[in-house]
């Protein structure tokens, strides 16, 4: 009966501590170091390993991930530390719109132009013939040929 | 006859002149400001920018315009910063001798963790005043290129000295001590 008893009163207990484990918001190191900067270094956190700067950025995360801290409330206080220019990615500052759209944008559009300028210089260069089996490949096998044709002369063969 | 020249090593040419570009370019916008140091080697002296942070710790901000009239060694530094350890008590027992006679330290604790910085001044017993740059601010105003660095601002708002490094006990007495 006591033991019994004694169960029912460790289950009483462990009940807050399981739905304050589970009201705890869940996030990682790993998770938010690669989306935010670190501000020294001039790189993603994430990039920045042996920097001592890096390494107290990193021990502070974990400090308020072990308050319970959400991601966006990491991010919230690394803002209030460094100011804005502590989020690494664009559209996180939410100060410019338009800026956040051109950085994915003109890269996309860049590799288009340069994939278009490379096909197009491609297709113009086989068709002044100068790949394989073009203009060029066609002389050298003549001229081969009349040289072949010469020494095998010049041997009597 | 004319050749015509493959597209591959024309974009590989591209692509390195493009990179050789870029690192020209990031060497150049690398290159510290040395304007005060030209100045004082030419034995002028620059006036200090306007500085305007919050102050350490809340309340309100905190200006270089406060101490006109003073003479004020303003020390970047940060918690993070291993050389800064090795100086701040000797700003500290400078800050005790000058503080009577019209003069401070400042303390600018540059991209650094609030809680961190706090941990540094207990530890070391700093009591003069601290500004924070949290974003980099003040840094880019000073044209500061390393950590920690002393800039030595007379009574006219003037920079009279400049040090890139740890200060000692030397540079104090024959930087600081005249200005008193």
């Amino acid at each position: 009966m006591r033991r019994v008893a004694l169960l029912a009163v460790l289950a009483l207990l462990a009940v807050p501590a399981a739905a304050a484990a589970q009201e705890c918001p869940k996030t990682t190191l790993g998770d938010i170091e690669d989306e935010v900067m670190c501000p020294v270094c001039g790189t993603p956190l994430g990039l920045a390993s042996e920097a001592p700067q890096a390494q107290r950025e990193r021990a502070y995360i974990e400090r308020l991930i072990a308050r319970c801290k959400s991601k966006d409330e990491v991010k919230q206080a690394l803002v209030a530390e460094f100011g804005n220019s502590v989020l690494a990615l664009p559209g996180d500052q939410g100060d410019d719109d338009l800026g956040d759209a051109l950085v994915y944008v003109i890269p996309a559009l860049g590799l288009v132009l340069a994939a278009g300028g490379i096909a197009f210089a491609v297709v113009r260069w086989r068709r002044r013939g100068g790949g394989p089996g073009g203009r060029g490949a066609a002389s050298l096998a003549g001229a081969d040929g009349s040289r072949l044709d010469d020494d095998m002369e010049r041997y009597d063969l | 006859m004319r050749r015509a020249l493959s597209p591959v090593p024309i974009a590989v040419i591209c692509i390195l002149l493009g990179l050789i570009a870029l690192l020209a370019y990031g060497l150049a916008s690398n290159e510290p400001d040395r304007g005060v140091e030209e100045a004082l080697g030419r034995g002028e002296t620059e006036a200090a920018p306007d500085l305007e942070l919050p102050k350490l710790g809340g309340g309100g901000n905190g200006s270089l315009a406060d101490y006109r009239g003073q003479v004020v060694v303003l020390n970047f530094w940060a918690s993070w910063c291993k050389p800064c350890r090795a100086e701040s008590p000797l700003l500290e027992r400078w800050h005790q001798r000058i503080s009577a006679r019209d003069a401070t330290v400042l303390g600018v604790d540059m991209l650094d963790i609030t809680e961190d910085a706090q941990d540094f001044i207990d530890e070391y017993g700093l009591s003069y005043p601290m500004l924070k740059d949290k974003d980099g601010h003040g840094i880019e105003t000073f044209g500061v290129v390393q950590y920690p660095e002393t800039f030595v601002i007379d009574r006219d708002g003037r920079i009279t000295a400049v040090r890139r490094g740890p200060v000692d006990e030397e540079f104090m007495r024959t930087e600081v001590g005249p200005l008193l």
